[in-house]
C-alpha cells in the first residue's frame, strides 16, 4: 500500500507573502469558521478548569519560566553536556545548522540500513525541515502514526494545529478521506471505527519499518533523558519495535535536571488540552541493553538550530525559546481563531508561528505575520512560561521595517518591510504630535471639515462607517468652558 | 511604590489625559469624564498641549517616532498629581510601555517610571482612589459592558467598571458569549488586516447584541468606535455608550455626593 | 568547522545578561505540599483509584495473597486466550502457580517473534515500581525481564501495583526513588502511564485504543482490611 507516498505529491507550500490573500479567503470560509471556534472554545474551557486558582497557576508558571529562562541562560554548556550523557549512555548524537543538513543526517542513517519505511511520531521539528520530503525524494516511505498527522498526510496536507494536527477536519470528510484512500476500508462516520481503521493499517506498518522517529519534549542533560509527552502510544511504537530510533529536536529543548521536568510537564498537558497528564510519558535513556528483549539497537540524537541561534542572539528574543510547544497561545487566540492554522503558511501557527517564523524562515517571508495580531495579550495571559509575546510582536514589527539598531546583527532578512511611504507617514505623524499647536490647528481643520470625510477609509470601511471626526474637539470643549462661553 | 498606597492618597487635583480619540471622536465622552472627577470635588487640569500618547507608532514597530511623542507628553505633567485618562489602552502605553520605551535610557526611564505610578484609568481612579459612593437616578436598564483587552490585561478595568456599575441598582449588567476576546480594532490592525478585524468586529457586535442588552458600555473609544460603526454599517440601531457619558447620564439628578 | 562548532560558537558569542540563579523545585513544591490539606493512606489510595478511573483505568483491589486468583479469574472473565508475563520477574513464580490459561513468556527477542506479539497476544502483565495520586499515574520500569513492549502491543495491560508505593506527585516520585541518582541509573525507558492508550483527533471526540492497549487493569495491592 503506497497511497500516502504518492499524496505527498499533493501537499503544496504555500508561500507566506500571500499570507492577507490567504486570511481573507479563510475568514469567509464559514464552514472553516465554525469549526475552528468550537474546538478553540472547547480547549479553552478544558483549560480553564485545570486552573481554577489563578494565583496558584500564577505560582506555577513563575517557576516554569525561571526553569526555562535558567536552562536558556546555560544553553550552551547544558547542551554539551547532553551530548556526553547521551554519548555515555549510548546514544549517538547529531547536530545540524539547518534543515537540509537535518534532512541529510537523517537520510544517511535510513539508507545505512536499507531502510524502506520510517514510522513517524508526532515531531513539528521534523515538519520544519519538511523531513518527508526528503525521505520521499531518497526513496523512502516516511508515515505518519499520530492519528491526526495521518489524517494529513493522507490528505496531502499539513497539520494546522500543532497538538491537534487535523483539527480543521469534521469526521464526515475524515470518514470519506478513509474510505477512498484506505484499502479495505468501509465507510463509517463512527469516530471508533474510523480509530480502528488508523490502528490496524498502522500496528503492520510499526511492525515492518526499519526506522522510528520521534521528536523530543524534554532533554534532560544530567541523566541524558529525552521525554516523550503522548497520549495515543504511537510515539512509544515509533521508539520502541523498529530497529533505529532517530530522535530530532531544537537545541532549545534541553533542561539541566530531571527535577526540572515536572513543573513543565504539568504544565504542558495541562495548558495543550486541558489534561493533568497524557497518557504516556516516554523517557528514553538508552538504546537496548545486552539481555534486554526489545527496544531500538541503535538510537540517534539530531540537535536542530535552523535559525534559533538567532533569537538566542537576542536577550530580548532569546524568551522566544523558552516555547514548550503547548499550543495554548493559539488556542486563545482571536486571529488562530478566525483564520485556522494553514492560513500562516508556517510550521508553527498562531501567535509563537508569528514570533519563531521569523529566525526559522527569515523576515523576507514572514514579516507580515507579526502584523497579524491585535496585541490583544491573551497569548501572554495563557502561556505557561510567560513568553512575552505581544513584546515580541512589536520588536518585530520594528525589525521588519528598519535597518538593525546600532551595535545588534542584521536579522535574516531585515528590513524586508521597509517602506518609504511608511517612514514618510510615521516622520509626518511624530511632526504633528509632537507640536501641539500644529496638532490644534490639525483638530480645528479636521472638525470644521468634517462633512470632507471620505466615504471610503481603505479596510476600515469594508465593514464599519466611516470615520468621522466630532464638531469640536475635547480641546475647544475644554476651553469654551473655562472661558464660560 | 506599591500600587496600594497609591490609592490611599486622595488628591485635590489631578491632570486629565484625553487621548487623541476622544479629543477628535468622542469629545463628549471627555467631558464627562471630567464631570465625573469634578463631583467628587477634585479640580481638574486638562493640559492644553497634550496630544497622543504615542501607542500607534509604537505598536507598528516605529520605537523612535513613539519615543518623540512620548517625551512631549512625558513633560505635560510637572505637580505631583494624578494623570487619569479615560482609555485603558492609552493609559496601560503610559504606565507599562513608557518605561520600556526608555529603557535604554536611564534618566528617561526613572522619568517614565515615577510617572507611570501617577497614571491610572478613570474607572480605577474613580472606584480605588476617589472611593466614589452613588445614587442611582435612572430607570432599570440592562447593558453589557466590554473592556479593551489593553484595560482588561494591564489595567484589570473590567473588574474596575463592573464594580463602578454594581453600584447602580437599577442597572442589570448582562454578560456576553466569548467576553474577553478583542474586538478586533487593534489600532492599525484594522487597516492592516481588514477581512481579518471585520470579522472579529462582526462577531462582538453579534455576541453584544444576543444578550438582549439596551447598549453596551465600553472605557475604551477605540472599540467603541469599532463595534458602533460595524453595527451602523449594517444599520442597527443597537449601539455603544462611553463608561463616562453613560455614569455621568445615571447620576445626572442627584446630589454633589450621595 | 562542524555544525556542532558553529551552533556552540554562535550560542557562546551571545549576550550572557543577568546570570540566572538555578529554579528551587524543591521548595516550590515543599510550600505546595505545606498548603495542602494532609492526607492519611486511605485517602490518597482513593485520590489515586478516582484518578486512574477519570483516565478509564479499571483499578481492582487485590491482597498479597489472592492477586493472582483475581488475575485468573479477570483472564477468564474478558476471555483473554494469552497473557505475556515476563519469566524471571519476581512474580512469575505466583504467575504459573495461578492456573492462568495460555500463559505465554516473554523470553525472546522482539526481533524473533514481531508478528506473533502483535497478533496472537491477548493480553500482558507487569508489575509497576509505584503510582502518582495526583494524576492517577503508574511508574512503570521495564527492563530485561519486563520488556517494554508488554505495556503497549498487547491489548490490555494488567498491571501490580503495589499501594506502599503511590507518591503524592510526579516530583515527589522521583526523589523518593532516586531517579537521578547516578548509582541506579535511568533505564532504557521508564515510563509513567495514566490509562488505556487514547485520541481525541477525530473532531476532538474521545476514542480508547488508539495505538496501544485498549484497556488497563491496575492490580491494586492493599492490605486486607483495604480491600
Amino acid at each position: 500500500m503506497n497511497t500516502v507516498q504518492e499524496n505527498t505529491q499533493a501537499l503544496k507550500f504555500i508561500p507566506a507573502s500571500e499570507f492577507k490573500n490567504r486570511t481573507t479567503e479563510a475568514v469567509s470560509d464559514q464552514h472553516l469558521r465554525q469549526s475552528f471556534r468550537g474546538a478553540m472554545d472547547f480547549l479553552m474551557a478544558k483549560r480553564a478548569a485545570q486552573f481554577p486558582d489563578l494565583a496558584a497557576f500564577e505560582a506555577q508558571r513563575g517557576l516554569a519560566e525561571h526553569i526555562r529562562k535558567y536552562s536558556l541562560s546555560r544553553l550552551p554548556d547544558l547542551l554539551e553536556q547532553l551530548e556526553r550523557t547521551l554519548t555515555a549512555n549510548g546514544i549517538q548524537v547529531h547536530w545540524a545548522e539547518n534543515a537540509e543538513q537535518a534532512n541529510a543526517l537523517i537520510v544517511g542513517i535510513a539508507r545505512k540500513h536499507a531502510a524502506k519505511l520510517m514510522v513517524k511520531g508526532k515531531s513539528m521539528v521534523s515538519e520544519e525541515t519538511e523531513l518527508n520530503h526528503a525521505m520521499a525524494a531518497a526513496g523512502i516511505e516516511a508515515l505518519e502514526s499520530d492519528m491526526g498527522e495521518y489524517i494529513v498526510q493522507l490528505n496531502g496536507e499539513k497539520p494546522s494545529h500543532i497538538i491537534m494536527p487535523a483539527i480543521h477536519k469534521t469526521k464526515v470528510q475524515i470518514a470519506k478521506l478513509f474510505a477512498e484512500k484506505v484499502p479495505g476500508a468501509n465507510y463509517t462516520e463512527s469516530v471508533d471505527e474510523l480509530i480502528g481503521i488508523g490502528r490496524a493499517v498502522l500496528r503492520e506498518k510499526f511492525m515492518t519499518a526499519e526506522i522510528g522517529l520521534s521528536g523530543v519534549n524534554f532533554a534532560v542533560a544530567e541523566t541524558g533523558t529525552l521525554c516523550l509527552v503522548e497520549n495515543e502510544g504511537n510515539g512509544r511504537m515509533c521508539t520502541t519495535v523498529p530497529n533505529v530510533h532517530i530522535a530530532i529536536t531544537g537545541i532549545e529543548k534541553v533542561v539541566e535536571k530531571l527535577e526540572h521536568v515536572p513543573p513543565l510537564f504539568g504544565l504542558l498537558t495541562r495548558s495543550a488540552t486541558g489534561q493533568a497528564i497524557t497518557t504516556y510519558f516516554n523517557m528514553i535513556s538508552r538504546p537496548r541493553q545486552p539481555g534486554e528483549k526489545d527496544g531500538p539497537q541503535e538510537v540517534h540524537l539530531v540537535l536542530l538550530d535552523n535559525g534559533r541561534t538567532q533569537a538566542y542572539a537576542d536577550e530580548q528574543m532569546r524568551a522566544t525559546l523558552q516555547c514548550i510547544r503547548c499550543g495554548a497561545c493559539m488556542n486563545h487566540c482571536p486571529v488562530y481563531t478566525r483564520i485556522g492554522g494553514h492560513a500562516y503558511g508556517t510550521t508553527y501557527p498562531g501567535p509563537i508561528g508569528e514570533i519563531i517564523s521569523p529566525h526559522l524562515m527569515g523576515l523576507a517571508a514572514t514579516h507580515a505575520l507579526p502584523t497579524a495580531s491585535t496585541l490583544c495579550g491573551a497569548c501572554d495571559e495563557v502561556c505557561p512560561v510567560k513568553i512575552p509575546i505581544p513584546d515580541l510582536l512589536i520588536r518585530l514589527r520594528g525589525e521588519a521595517t528598519h535597518d538593525p539598531r546600532p551595535g545588534h546583527a542584521p536579522l535574516v532578512g531585515q528590513g524586508a518591510a521597509k517602506s518609504t511611504l511608511m517612514n514618510i507617514v510615521w516622520a509626518g505623524w511624530a511632526a504633528l504630535y509632537t507640536r501641539p499647536a500644529l496638532y490644534r490647528a490639525f483638530g480645528w481643520l479636521a472638525t470644521r471639515f468634517r462633512f470632507l470625510t471620505p466615504p471610503v477609509q481603505s479596510g476600515w470601511t469594508v465593514s464599519r462607517t466611516p470615520m468621522k471626526p466630532a464638531s469640536r474637539t475635547l480641546h475647544e470643549l475644554v476651553a469654551r468652558r473655562r472661558s464660560g462661553r | 511604590m506599591e500600587r496600594g498606597n497609591r490609592y490611599s492618597r486622595r488628591p485635590t487635583d489631578i491632570y486629565f489625559y484625553a487621548t487623541c480619540l476622544v479629543d477628535l471622536f468622542c469629545p463628549e465622552a471627555g467631558m464627562d469624564a471630567i464631570s465625573l472627577i469634578e463631583r467628587e470635588g477634585v479640580t481638574v487640569h486638562f493640559p492644553e498641549d497634550q496630544t497622543c500618547c504615542g501607542q500607534p507608532a509604537y505598536t507598528s514597530g516605529f520605537a523612535d517616532e513613539a519615543r518623540a511623542v512620548a517625551l512631549t507628553q512625558m513633560q505635560l505633567f510637572p505637580n505631583d498629581w494624578p494623570v487619569i485618562i479615560p482609555s485603558g489602552s492609552c493609559a496601560g502605553i503610559m504606565r507599562h510601555h513608557y518605561p520600556k520605551l526608555f529603557a535604554d535610557d536611564p534618566p528617561l526611564k526613572a522619568q517614565a517610571e515615577a510617572l507611570a505610578e501617577r497614571v491610572f484609568e478613570l474607572s480605577e481612579f474613580l472606584l480605588n482612589v476617589l472611593k466614589v459612593q452613588w445614587q442611582d437616578t435612572g430607570p432599570p436598564t440592562t447593558v453589557t459592558l466590554h473592556t479593551s483587552c489593553a484595560a482588561r490585561r494591564e489595567m484589570g478595568t473590567h473588574e474596575h467598571a463592573r464594580a463602578l456599575l454594581a453600584q447602580l441598582p437599577n442597572v442589570n449588567v448582562a454578560l456576553q458569549a466569548h467576553e474577553s476576546e478583542c474586538c478586533g480594532f487593534g489600532g492599525t490592525f484594522s487597516l492592516k488586516h481588514p477581512s481579518i478585524s471585520s470579522a472579529m468586529a462582526g462577531d462582538k457586535a453579534d455576541a453584544l447584541k444576543e444578550t438582549g442588552a439596551e447598549a453596551f458600555i465600553s472605557a475604551d473609544c477605540g472599540c467603541m468606535m469599532n463595534i458602533n460603526q460595524t453595527l451602523q454599517k449594517r444599520g442597527d440601531a443597537f449601539q455603544g455608550k462611553h463608561l463616562a457619558s453613560f455614569l455621568c447620564a445615571r447620576l445626572a439628578n442627584s446630589g454633589e455626593k450621595a | 568547522m562542524s555544525a556542532r562548532d558553529n551552533i556552540l560558537r554562535r550560542l557562546h558569542s551571545a549576550p550572557q545578561g543577568k546570570p540566572v540563579l538555578p529554579p528551587d523545585v524543591n521548595g516550590f513544591y515543599a510550600t505546595v505540599r505545606s498548603r495542602a490539606p494532609t492526607e492519611d493512606r486511605a485517602q490518597r489510595i482513593e485520590r489515586f483509584c478516582e484518578k486512574m478511573a477519570f483516565w478509564r483505568g479499571e483499578v481492582v483491589r487485590v491482597t498479597r495473597g489472592n492477586w493472582a486468583a483475581t488475575l485468573q479469574a479477570l483472564c477468564v472473565s474478558k476471555q483473554v486466550n494469552t497473557l505475556l508475563y515476563g519469566t524471571q520477574s519476581p512474580y512469575a513464580a505466583a504467575l504459573e502457580a495461578s492456573g492462568i490459561k495460555g500463559l505465554k513468556p516473554y523470553d525472546r527477542p522482539v526481533d524473533e517473534w514481531k508478528t506473533g506479539l502483535f497478533r496472537d497476544i491477548d493480553a500482558g502483565f507487569t508489575s509497576t515500581r509505584g503510582g502518582i495520586a495526583e494524576t492517577g499515574t503508574l511508574i512503570v520500569w521495564p527492563d530485561a525481564h519486563q520488556p517494554r513492549l508488554m505495556s503497549l502491543v498487547p491489548p490490555i495491560h494488567f498491571a501490580l501495583l503495589d499501594a506502599d508505593q503511590i507518591h503524592d506527585t510526579l516530583f515527589d516520585a522521583m526523589s523518593a526513588q532516586g531517579w537521578s541518582d547516578p548509582s541506579s541509573p535511568m533505564p532504557s525507558n521508564a515510563l509513567l502511564i495514566s490509562g488505556p492508550s487514547k485520541t481525541a483527533d477525530i473532531q476532538i471526540t474521545l476514542a480508547y485504543g488508539a495505538h496501544g492497549p485498549k484497556e488497563l487493569v491496575v492490580l491494586l495491592l492493599v492490605n486486607e482490611e483495604e480491600l
